[in-house]
């Protein structure tokens, strides 16, 4: 509140060039802005009322949102909470089967999700995106640090806890990707931007199979692309510290080199997939069974070791898949 | 009895997202009734109904939709009351941006969703921006990151409000949402209550069936466009 009241006394030209998103706020209510001597208080007590109603909004609502506004941002920059340890106290399943488990997921691991469909894998990560305290469907619980965390979690969008890369990645915005990853970079408050963006579509070109150069627009990326730029997206400007992966498909991406990625920022992942070759790279799989939590298969020695060989088949098939690409035949396919 | 205001644009999911919270309330037991505004066609009673909640549907025809629904909407609670529903969900369209249902003390709900463009958020008026829940939807369709620029646009207009991903398809985030409708404001009327922001007005000659274009038949509450060099 301090910073807060500070500002309010500052000329506007000060106010517009320190906190450049003022100016986003009030123009996104109708209102012109001019740079000026007088402070942000007098222009806000000056607004003429007719003026605010034909905008549908009141001095007085206004200035709420105001500082509301300006709580969120000047928070924004605060460091975020160090999520050294995410722990699921178990439930039950549909049936009412205890699942009788304590589970304690650490930064830099993977732990993938299997199960068929409607078994209770979304319902698994909504519980850690809701933080549930036994107030779900499956009675779980999850702690943060070994603490029962803050409510903030649920409902802030500065404090997220989990980042969910989705299966679908369609875009919908008319912009190119420097722009879109610009847009994302300012809306999330980074101190460099421009070295943040430039480092997200390098990265991106390094997982994309086939590059892509910055002014391409979002909506002509292909998948591979998009999930390349998206996975990059999010090791490098999410401050989330969870991040939910439905599957990476399997074309057009590196799909280790994201994984690694993604291990390296330090972030706790959790992957629903049945790939065979990303199910190996986890620590551990949990098995999801009529909604509960039935069993949790650590990655064994001779899994790993098989990893080699899925490797070998998955690189056989890319290329196969490259040789089509290229308007080859696969008439002869001995020596792949 | 619970009571909530739920508005947003059209086609933005707002029945879709009541048909999931009141799966989620039902199985909480809970007696559940809704009514439907819209202006001249609705079919979505049919889907409350079967659903096997109480419903009521409400037409406004030639009169503006808001006016009609602040001129019926005390007499709705009552209905509710009466019929000892333990919630109430209004439901209107938003159809001109600056309407809106919102109601002082009743908790207010606008619905809005990622497809429809991030310039739309500051487009909207009182119907979003003094809402205290936003609910974002057809979040499936667009990637993280979009859902993220949307997400702090709406903020940026509505930095109070408690703003949630839910999806109306899949129900994803319902149930959460369902729990925020457990703290909605507890009324037996509206008696006394007032609209958190005036409607938009207008008392003139086409207010009163005119057709006819042209300064001689315009009369009564009139604004004018400004034409002069310079102006916007």
């Amino acid at each position: 509140m301090m910073k807060e009241t500070s500002l309010l006394h500052k000329p506007m030209s000060d106010v517009l060039i320190d906190h450049p998103y003022v100016e986003d706020f009030l123009t996104s209510f109708g209102l012109v802005v001019k740079p000026g001597t007088d402070s942000l208080q007098h222009y806000l007590d000056n607004l003429d009322p007719d003026n605010l109603e034909d905008l549908g909004v009141n001095a007085k609502q206004l200035r709420q949102s105001l500082d509301d506004f300006l709580e969120g941002m000047l928070a924004i920059s605060d460091p975020m909470d160090e999520v050294k340890a995410l722990t699921i106290i178990g439930g039950h399943d549909k049936s009412g089967k205890a699942e009788n488990l304590e589970l304690t997921l650490k930064p830099g691991e993977v732990i993938c999700i299997v199960g068929p469909t409607g078994s209770g894998k979304s319902r698994l990560l909504a519980d850690i995106e809701w933080v549930a305290q036994g107030d779900t469907p499956t009675r779980r619980k999850i702690l943060i640090n070994g603490q029962v965390p803050d409510s903030k979690w649920r409902f802030s969008t500065e404090y997220k806890l989990v980042a969910q890369l989705s299966q679908n990645m369609n875009f919908v915005m008319d912009l190119s990707a420097e722009e879109f990853i610009r847009m994302h970079a300012e809306s999330r408050l980074v101190t460099n931007p421009e070295e943040k963006v430039a480092q997200i579509l390098k990265q991106a070109n390094e997982l994309a199979g086939e590059t892509f150069a910055p002014d391409t627009p979002v909506t002509s990326l292909s998948g591979g692309q998009s999930r390349a730029l998206m996975i990059a997206d999010m090791a490098i400007l999410s401050k989330s510290p969870i991040a939910l992966i439905d599957e990476i498909e399997n074309a057009g991406i590196d799909r280790k080199k994201a994984l690694d990625l993604l291990v390296q920022e330090e972030k706790i992942i959790l992957m629903a997939t049945h790939d065979p070759i990303l199910a190996l790279m986890g620590d551990r799989r949990l098995v999801i069974k009529n909604g509960g939590i039935d069993k949790i298969i650590e990655s064994s020695e001779a899994e790993r070791k098989n990893l080699v060989s899925l490797e070998k088949l998955d690189n056989k098939l890319l290329a196969l898949r490259n040789r089509i690409r290229t308007g080859d035949t696969l008439e002869n396919i001995e020596g792949v | 009895m619970r009571f909530l205001t739920i508005s947003g644009p059209p086609s933005s999911g707002k029945t879709s997202v009541i048909l999931r919270v009141i799966e989620a309330l039902q199985d909480r037991k809970k007696k559940i009734g809704v009514v439907k505004f819209d202006c001249l066609l609705t079919d979505d009673d049919k889907l409350y109904a079967q659903k096997g909640v109480l419903v009521k549907k409400g037409l406004s025809g030639a009169l503006c939709p808001d006016h009609y629904f602040v001129s019926n909407i005390e007499s709705c609670v009552t209905w509710g009351h009466e019929n000892s529903c333990e919630y109430l969900i209004s439901e209107s369209a938003g159809l001109c941006n600056r309407c809106s249902p919102h109601i002082k003390e009743i908790t207010a709900v606008c619905v809005i969703d990622n497809l429809s463009g991030i310039g739309t958020p500051k487009k909207i008026g009182p119907m979003l921006k003094s809402a205290d829940i936003v609910i974002i939807t057809k979040g499936d369709i667009v990637s993280q990151a979009e859902r993220e620029v949307f997400a702090s646009r709406v903020k940026q207009v509505n930095p109070g409000a408690i703003i949630m991903n839910v999806n109306g398809i899949t129900g994803q985030g319902a149930f959460e949402l369902t729990s925020l409708f457990e703290e909605a404001s507890d009324i037996e009327t509206l008696k006394g209550k007032e609209l958190r922001f005036s409607m938009p007005s207008a008392l003139c000659s086409y207010c009163l069936g005119e057709t006819r274009i042209g300064e001689e038949h315009q009369m009564g509450n009139i604004r004018k466009m400004d034409f002069q060099e310079g102006s916007a």
